[in-house]
């Protein structure tokens, strides 16, 4: 079931399209990622999908609402990327006027400081909260009322790794309880694995929306295979295989995808002279570059 | 409405927790008792009653103290939450722009309405209890309490205007200082130099009692004089008052509140958090 979906989106600032043209839908118990750089109109289109900002071309529909009515602002939870909270109030406070506006009991909010780990801070004024536990607060706000369709701008900033992976796994949650989840963020690595789609936008249009192993495919990045020699031999090594030598013991080599099994092959033939070896797929980072270098969007 | 009573609630903590309450409340019982004890060494043996020199006196600082406490009450309250980004995230929630506005006036109300209760509520039981009180003076302290809670929504309404017509809440605070010494202190000021310079003529007699009555402070001290005994000692300025309806006052001290909302409600529904 289709709970987003946005058509020829259009917003111009400042006489400049900031969002051009952007066709875009995500479903029910879809986690996708929109990537971008900074300016590229992420969070442009994340208020347009929250009605904060008018569309000036275009639609956006939420389960068929537009945005900003009643019934999409029902559907939707939003997780801001800079939001400063009231410092003399606390967690459990903020926490149960939201719930109250979402038409939820307060007593309900108290199990979600539980389950993004601020049980134990529920009384403390917000003023004393680290980065860390106020984006916690933030995620906790935006699970009131098991949302239809969760957008999230930059959700992990300011987080160490292992609340990261906290992060995704009440996210990934979330995808699985049937919400179409939609996350911004610019810091790649972390959404490989995570996101089930990949949406790349760049100067408000989309350059590349798919899953990541078809993106990959499109993109036709090389693999890159590392072999490292064993002691003395990296010159020999060098010259048999090709490629170029990268320190003291190890030569790389970049090959397409579909000719990888015969570089293996030729690896295995001197394998007498090789150490070990690392195949490297093209990451998301390389991916990311490769998409948003491109001048054509996609439709 | 139960969105309406969520965001009164939530403000009125806020207000609470950051001492305005308190300290709106200190300042009006602090004047209000020191005007009460005070006021009645220079009445001595005149056969006014405590009560309604005290009222008379606490009219006067109320022009001054209500509107401030008021616009320091409203200026944050669409600018700073902009800022802070929780306008836009309150607004992400199914509710009405009408409820977030209504609640924050709600609860800025209910702050001013403690805070003259009490003070206002000090000067009567010191009264009663230092000497007779007759029923005529409860009666104008009861006006000037409704009327100085009239006066205080007029001006949050203002301080709301302000806050939506600047995104930023220090140009905001900034601004209404200066509304607040516009329309209180400056502006009657200016009325009685003109009249000094007109001396009697037009001016005196058809131009000036308006100009007192359109500004809502100096309406709301006509409608607490016009009652009370202390009229007397306003009788320079009531002669030039008789070309004016004796409702005028009232009328636009209930105009200003009404107008200053619905202004900062038309500003605000422009607003994109």
């Amino acid at each position: 079931m289709t709970v987003l979906n946005i058509e020829e989106a259009v917003k111009i600032r400042d006489h400049r399209e900031t969002v051009c043209h952007v066709n875009f839908t995500v479903r029910a118990g879809e986690q996708v990622a929109l990537l971008g750089h900074n300016g590229a109109g992420k969070t442009t289109l994340l208020r347009l999908i929250l009605g904060l900002t008018p569309l000036d071309g275009g639609s956006i529909s939420i389960l068929g609402a537009a945005p900003g009515s009643i019934e999409a602002q029902r559907a939707i939870a939003f997780l801001p990327e800079n939001v400063e909270f009231p410092r003399t109030l606390s967690a459990r406070e903020l926490l149960r006027h939201f719930a109250r506006l979402k038409g939820e009991a307060g007593s309900k909010s108290d199990d979600l400081l539980e389950r993004v780990g601020l049980a134990g801070d529920a009384d403390r004024r917000l003023g004393t909260f680290s980065k860390g536990m106020r984006q916690r607060l933030a995620l906790a706000q935006a699970l009131i009322g098991e949302p239809r369709l969760s957008l999230l701008d930059e959700p992990t900033s300011g987080l160490d790794p292992i609340a990261q992976a906290e992060f995704y796994e009440i996210i990934r949650e979330l995808a699985n309880a049937g919400g179409a989840v939609l996350l911004s963020s610019h810091a790649l690595t972390e959404m490989e694995a995570k996101a089930d789609r990949i949406a790349i936008l760049k100067d408000g249009k989309l350059v590349a929306n798919d899953q990541l192993d078809a993106l990959r495919r499109k993109a036709g990045l090389p693999v890159c295979i590392r072999v490292s020699a064993k002691a003395q031999n990296a010159d020999h090594l060098a010259d048999t295989l090709g490629g170029h030598r990268i320190n003291g013991r190890s030569v790389e080599l970049q090959c397409p995808v579909g000719d990888k099994m015969e570089v293996l092959a030729s690896v295995n033939a001197v394998r007498h002279l090789v150490d070990d070896i690392d195949i490297l797929p093209p990451r998301l980072d390389d991916l990311y570059r490769h998409y948003s270098q491109r001048e054509d969007a996609i439709s | 409405m139960s969105t309406t009573i969520a965001f009164a609630r939530l403000e009125f903590q806020i207000v609470y927790r950051n001492l305005w309450v308190a300290i709106s409340v200190a300042l009006m019982t602090l004047f209000a008792v020191v005007l009460t004890v005070a006021g009645s060494s220079p009445v001595g043996e005149l056969g006014v009653d405590r009560l309604t020199v005290s009222v008379a006196s606490l009219t006067t600082l109320s022009i001054y103290l209500v509107p401030l406490i008021a616009l320091l009450l409203a200026f944050d309250a669409i600018a700073g939450e902009l800022d802070r980004g929780l306008l836009a995230l309150n607004l992400t929630y199914p509710v009405s722009r009408a409820s977030y506005l209504t609640g924050k006036f709600i609860a800025h109300l209910l702050t001013l309405m403690i805070a003259l209760g009490v003070g206002y509520g000090a000067a009567g039981i010191l009264s009663a209890l230092l000497g007779t009180v007759p029923s005529e003076s409860w009666k104008s302290l009861a006006l000037l309490y409704a009327s100085a809670v009239v006066l205080g929504a007029a001006f949050l309404g203002l301080g709301y205007v302000v806050s939506c017509l600047v995104r930023q809440p220090a140009a905001a605070a900034g601004l209404v200082i200066g509304l607040w010494l516009v329309l209180v202190v400056l502006y009657d000021i200016a009325l009685l130099g003109s009249l000094v310079a007109d001396s009697g003529g037009v001016f005196t007699s058809h131009v000036f009692p308006w100009l007192l009555v359109l500004n809502p402070a100096d309406a709301f001290r006509l409608v607490n004089l016009a009652g009370g005994e202390a009229a007397l000692a306003a009788s320079g300025i009531s002669t030039a008052l008789h070309s004016l309806p004796v409702y005028m006052p009232l009328v636009s001290l209930l105009v200003w509140p009404a107008a200053a909302l619905l202004g900062a409600w038309c500003l605000f529904r422009r607003i994109e958090p």
